[in-house]
Order: structure tokens, then C-alpha cells, then sequence
């Protein structure tokens, strides 16, 4: 494991190694931030950071930390890391905060995070570790970066709050798509999304666990 | 009186449902629901862990934690709402390892059919979901322990409607890419849409 190079850690989880499409992980917040850019790009920085520095953190503490209480040691860690970001955001941008409402809170409990933690910092040096949290902060800042984009476009014809596609309130000929911005549309394009990268990548697709056989006719054969 | 209580837990259950119409627990949501009987297993779980942890962290809220809320220790200005989380996790972790050992004492059954799920709990986002929204929406201690039964049974009811569709789906042709995690969250989906349906019921 420690002969990995700092490129291929940060690398692999972006596509190849993704948490949220391969592991499941962090679905939650995926899809309920998303139905605009900003409190996307937002909660994206939020669990970069907090992965990253959770996962150094921990990292350098590794060889201290005695295996029966780690998992109360990690969530102290990060619960303590997510406070300070919950205070940040209250701070400057208190409008996306409200908006990201529980959250921000709900990184605590992000499997990414505490995966990563217990998966990676605990058997490997700090700078790699470090690299390692970014990488998968990167991996679910692109799927959450789809999801809100399509979202916020066809759902209020906007990126960032600027208008792209005019809507027929004010004069325009885009009819926003109000299913966008209720919560199961968020599932039908997570589920497309995996659909496309499985496409492209196809060593990740899953066993079916049972074939359909071809169909017999039977009358053809007496 | 009664009747807030009953049109909170309804709205807690099917309008608000914690899984489909907020995201929370989705990972073990989407990983434990192959099964029907797990699901089960999993979904009584958290309705015992969720009865138990939204009231007592509500307690600790208005106790200890609310701008103004240690007065009775002399102490009138501390505000402490920002160890919120900090003490909501615990208080969470707590209870999971606290419940585990009870139920491996009195109700050896239960704790057997829990199994590994019960420490799972302590990581499912709609535990932990369940006690800040408890907070946002200020609840007091009745509600909170209504909002505590409602949720858990509406996140219960979620799961095990899941696991049942997909016992069936094994069986059907899907595309290769969608095989496995894209067809299920596409059947989430489906489902989340069913239950906006409840939506505009208002009681």
C-alpha cells in the first residue's frame, strides 16, 4: 500500500475508484443539496476539506490510537473538523448555510469520510492520506457537480442563479421542468449517471445474479 | 392537543418521510435492502434507536446546549448550540452501545435478530438527521418524542417497501450498466415520486 505514488491516489477516485457510484457512500447529502449550483459547490468544499483534514489528522495519530475506541476517536475528529466548517459557513455565507440547512451537521455522519478514515488514514502516511481525502472529495464534488448542474439548468433554466435558458415568466420559451427540483429527480439522475460511467468503464458493472435463459419453443421440438 | 401530535407523526411518516423526501440513511438505506427480512430487522432497529436518542438529545438542547439555557446554573449568557453536533453524535453512540448491551442482557432474541445492524446505527444519517431536525424545527419534548416514533417508521416502511420491489427485480432483464445500484436508485425514485403523492394532504 505505501509504495502508491501521491498522482494515482488522487486520480483513482475520481472515476475509477468513485465513492459514490462503486462504494454507495455519501449518497444522502448527494442528492439533497443539489437542486441549485451554489449550495452544491458549496457542500462540495465543505467535505473536501473536512475528508482531507480528518483524514490527516488522523493519519498522524495512526499509530496511537487503540483499535478497540478508534471509531469514537475518528468521529470525535471529524465531528469536531465539521463544527468548524458549520461555524465558517454561518459566518460568510450564512444564506447558503440556512439553505444547506442539516446538512452541513450530516457530514458527520458521511460514510466518505469516516470510510476513508478507517479504510486509508488508519494504514498510511500522512501526506498520502491527506492527497487520499482530496481525491475523494474530488470524486463526489463530480458527481454532485452533474447532478446539481442538470438540476439548477432544467429545473429553473439557471446556472449559479443567472438566467441560461429564459423562462416564459419573464418573456423567454423555456418551461422549467418543476420535477427537477423535487427530490426523486435527484435518484433518476444518480441512477443515469451510474448507468453512463458503467457504459465507459465496464469492468465496473455487477454480476446479475440470475442469467435470463434464452427462450425454448417448445412446441417446435416435439 | 392530541391531534397535533397525530398530524406530526403522520407528516413524519409519509410527507416527510426521512429516506425519500430527504436523502438521509441512504447508504445503508440502498445497501441493506436486498432482503425483506433484514430490511426488517434493520428498520425496527432504528425505530428504537430513533425513539430513544431525539428525546434525550432534545433534553440535553433545551438543557444545556440553547442560548440562554443554563440559567439555572448561574449562568445566563453561555450558548453552547455549537458543540451541538459533537453531542449529538455521542449522545448517539452512546445510546447504540448502551442499547446493545441491554438488549444482549434482557432480550437476547431481539439482539440476536438486530445482529450486526444495531453498531451500523450509529453512522445512518437519519439518526443523527432525526436529532437536527428535532432542533431546527424546535421542537418541544412531547413532539420530539412523536417526531422520534414517526420518523423511524417512516424510514422503516421506506426501507421494507424497497427491499420487497427488489426481491422481485433479481428476476427482471436489466441493461448491463444499470444492473445493480442504477436501477435501484431509479426505483427509489419511483417510490420517492409515490409518496409525494401524500404531499398534499393536509390534517
Amino acid at each position: 500500500m505505501s509504495k502508491q505514488d501521491a498522482k494515482t491516489v488522487l486520480k483513482r477516485p475520481v472515476f475509477d475508484d468513485n465513492p459514490v457510484v462503486l462504494g454507495m457512500l455519501g449518497i444522502c447529502s448527494a442528492l439533497a443539496v443539489t437542486t441549485g449550483l451554489e449550495p452544491t459547490i458549496v457542500m462540495c468544499f465543505a467535505l473536501t476539506a473536512v475528508c482531507a483534514i480528518s483524514n490527516l489528522c488522523i493519519a498522524m495519530v495512526r499509530n496511537h490510537i487503540p483499535s478497540n475506541i478508534r471509531i469514537i476517536v475518528q468521529m470525535t475528529v471529524i465531528a469536531s473538523l465539521v463544527i468548524v466548517v458549520d461555524q465558517v459557513l454561518q459566518a460568510f455565507a450564512y444564506d447558503t448555510a440556512k439553505q444547506l440547512s442539516v446538512f452541513v451537521g450530516l457530514i458527520i455522519t458521511n460514510c466518505i469520510v469516516m470510510g476513508r478514515a478507517e479504510a486509508f488514514a488508519m494504514s498510511n502516511p500522512p501526506g498520502l492520506s491527506f492527497i487520499d481525502g482530496i481525491g475523494n472529495g474530488l470524486g463526489y464534488s463530480v458527481v454532485l457537480l452533474f447532478v446539481g448542474t442538470i438540476r439548477e439548468l432544467f429545473g429553473s433554466g439557471s446556472l449559479f442563479g443567472f438566467e441560461i435558458l429564459k423562462l416564459v415568466e419573464n418573456d423567454g420559451w423555456y418551461v422549467g421542468n418543476g420535477m427537477m427540483l423535487l427530490p426523486p429527480s435527484a435518484f433518476f439522475i444518480i441512477g443515469g449517471f451510474i448507468w453512463l460511467l458503467r457504459e465507459w468503464k465496464t469492468n465496473q458493472v455487477e454480476q446479475k445474479e440470475f442469467k435470463i435463459a434464452h427462450q425454448v419453443n417448445r412446441e417446435a421440438h416435439i | 392537543m392530541l391531534e397535533d401530535y397525530i398530524s406530526l407523526f403522520i407528516r413524519a411518516v409519509f410527507i416527510e418521510n426521512l429516506a425519500l423526501s430527504f436523502f438521509l440513511g441512504m447508504c445503508t438505506f440502498i445497501a441493506i435492502s436486498k432482503k425483506v427480512e433484514t430490511a426488517i430487522g434493520l428498520g425496527i432497529a432504528v425505530v428504537v434507536v430513533q425513539v430513544v436518542t431525539v428525546p434525550v438529545n432534545n433534553l440535553l438542547y433545551n438543557f444545556l446546549l440553547k442560548e440562554g439555557s443554563l440559567a439555572w446554573a448561574g449562568l445566563p449568557e453561555m450558548d453552547l448550540s455549537f458543540l451541538g453536533f459533537l453531542t449529538y453524535i455521542g449522545v448517539i453512540a452512546a445510546i447504540v452501545q448502551i442499547l446493545e448491551m441491554f438488549l444482549d442482557k434482557y432480550v437476547p432474541a431481539l439482539y440476536h435478530a438486530l445482529g450486526v445492524f444495531l453498531p451500523l446505527i450509529t453512522v445512518n444519517c437519519a439518526i443523527l438527521g432525526g436529532s437536527l431536525f428535532m432542533v431546527e424545527r424546535d421542537y418541544n419534548f412531547g413532539e420530539s418524542v412523536v417526531y422520534g416514533i414517526g420518523g423511524g417508521v417512516g424510514w422503516a416502511l421506506a426501507i421494507v417497501a424497497l427491499a420487497g420491489i427488489r426481491e422481485k427485480l433479481k428476476y427482471s432483464d436489466i441493461p448491463d450498466g444499470l444492473q445493480g445500484l442504477g436501477i435501484t436508485f431509479i426505483t427509489v425514485g419511483l417510490c420517492s415520486l409515490g409518496f409525494m403523492s401524500f404531499g398534499g394532504m393536509s390534517i
